[in-house]
């Protein structure tokens, strides 16, 4: 049958949608560059770009706003059924993530500041260093996974994440132990801890959007839901 | 010829507490087919809502329900559909207490040019439904306290049907429905032509009849198909595509015509 089932009726519903989903992109490659910048910053102590961080989060807390706004619009004006609803209110949700992971790219580069201002070498670099690259990939792949609707990109975002998980427990039990060893070193240590949350905080949210990727295409739910179970619905 | 060959219904259109049952029906205006194989089970105190595009058979689906269509010479109905056990197309059945026992509202509301009291009361009436006027008063008290309209007509039973707004009068036409005691009532877009006001009135009745019977509800607006029913079935050029639970085909339909139907992409 000759018929176009890419495009609605209605072109300027066309419009909006796509714009939701170019914005929210948009917003993702900010946040990208955000948690780069705040790894690159604590990994090689520029303060610089720290501080560049710390002022650009206003520009991420702004893109939440406007693409939620433009979400609830297409709500009241257009009452999206089916694959369209489960665009914008995946939309919705992923631009809540990334705005997120926004506060904690700026909160790492807060804590750079204060880290790159005592005089004690740095703890658990290797770690920082590993995890945070980790989390700047996850953000992309998670974003990719959701341009292209590709469940099985998505399900490798959630299973790096349980990678990140463990690393951030290797690195908890290693600066425990510099804290046990030397009390002096406790202040620069819980710096060092509220980074490493916040890196593997970054990766929980990469997690959650790649739920949202499965949502998106499938229309399951997998939010709570462990790898094997995610596994399954994909297979399913 | 149907554009889907040998389509097989998608989703759930069988249930276990089926009140009507259509099994292959076909439907044929002359030489046109407008129906193609519908098989659907309508369960007990269910809303379901049959949804598709204009000309896509709903509607004349909906009046092989109750035999409306027997009063079109041209059109023949094939198959069978039957309501609580008994085929209602059996050459010994009565369409006259069928459609009592299977009563339907029309688009347009359609009151009697009688008055309120005697719109309510005809029905019970010519069915012999009440020995003295106290029964009868009590039907039309009792009919018109079910369509949500006691309230506003109590102390007027005796003004013209007529002279109501469109709103009450699509319930005075429920309230007469109500009055010969059905067990399923049919909708034929029974808000199409009321304002949003008495639409929201009208679903609220809807969800309310559902305890006592039996709702299948034609409808252009897919809002209210998601308001107001518990299933939905999709129609295509006279084939039921799909049907489903109601949350279902809203959020994650099976077939690519009822995505692209509901999210607006053809219609």
């Amino acid at each position: 049958m000759d018929m176009n089932f890419n495009q609605h009726i209605s072109g300027q519903f066309n419009a909006d949608l796509e714009a939701i989903r170019n914005h929210m992109m948009s917003m993702g490659g900010l946040v990208e560059r955000q948690v780069a910048n705040a790894v690159a910053a604590i990994c090689s102590g520029d303060t610089h770009l720290a501080d560049d961080v710390i002022r650009r989060e206003d520009d991420v807390d702004k893109a939440e706003v406007t693409i939620d706004n433009e979400c609830t619009q297409i709500l009241v004006r257009r009452q999206p059924a089916a694959s369209d609803l489960r665009m914008v209110l995946a939309v919705s949700r992923v631009v809540r993530d990334l705005e997120r992971m926004g506060d904690e790219a700026s909160k790492i580069a807060i804590h750079t500041l204060e880290v790159t201002d005592s005089k004690n070498p740095q703890l658990c670099q290797q770690a920082m260093r590993y995890m945070g690259e980790e989390v700047v990939k996850m953000i992309s792949g998670a974003l990719d996974a959701f341009a292209r609707h590709d469940v099985e990109g998505a399900i490798e975002v959630v299973r790096n994440d349980k990678l990140v998980d463990k690393q951030y427990a290797s690195a908890l039990r290693e600066l425990i132990t510099y804290m046990m060893e030397d009390p002096r070193s406790i202040g620069q240590a819980i710096n060092i801890l509220w980074i490493l949350r916040a890196i593997e905080r970054i990766g929980d949210h990469a997690r959650n959007i790649s739920e949202q990727v499965i949502y998106l295409v499938s229309g399951t739910d997998v939010r709570h839901s462990t790898l094997t179970e995610i596994e399954k619905t994909a297979r399913d | 010829m149907s554009i889907i060959e040998n389509h097989k219904t998608d989703g759930k259109p069988f249930c276990d507490s089926a009140k009507l049952s259509a099994r292959d029906v076909c439907v044929h205006y002359g030489e046109k087919q407008a129906i193609f194989d519908v098989s659907l089970d309508i369960g007990k105190n269910e809303v379901i809502a049959l949804i598709g595009p204009s000309g896509c058979g709903k509607s004349t689906f909906l009046r092989c329900l109750n035999r409306m269509n027997d009063t079109i010479d041209i059109c023949k109905v094939t198959g069978e559909i039957v309501l609580d056990g008994g085929n209602i197309y059996d050459p010994k059945v009565d369409v006259v207490p069928l459609r009592a026992t299977v009563g339907m509202v029309f688009q347009k509301p359609n009151p009697f040019p009688k008055t309120i009291y005697d719109n309510v009361a005809y029905g019970p009436r010519i069915h012999g439904l009440a020995t003295s006027r106290v029964d009868l008063d009590e039907i039309v008290e009792k009919s018109l306290q079910r369509a949500g309209l006691w309230a506003e007509v109590k102390d007027r039973l005796h003004s013209p049907g007529t002279g109501l707004s469109g709103g009450q009068q699509q319930r005075l036409c429920i309230a007469r429905t109500i009055a010969v005691d059905p067990e399923v009532i049919l909708m034929d877009e029974p808000c199409s032509a009321l304002d949003p006001i008495a639409t929201a009135k009208i679903e609220e009745l809807i969800d309310e009849l559902r305890e006592k019977y039996t709702i299948a509800i034609v409808t252009h607006s897919m809002q209210q198909a998601a308001r107001v029913s518990q299933r939905t079935a999709y129609f295509h050029l006279g084939q039921l595509i799909e049907v489903n639970s109601t949350d279902k085909v809203f959020t994650t339909p099976e077939h690519q015509l009822t995505e692209a139907y509901i999210t607006g992409r053809f219609g």
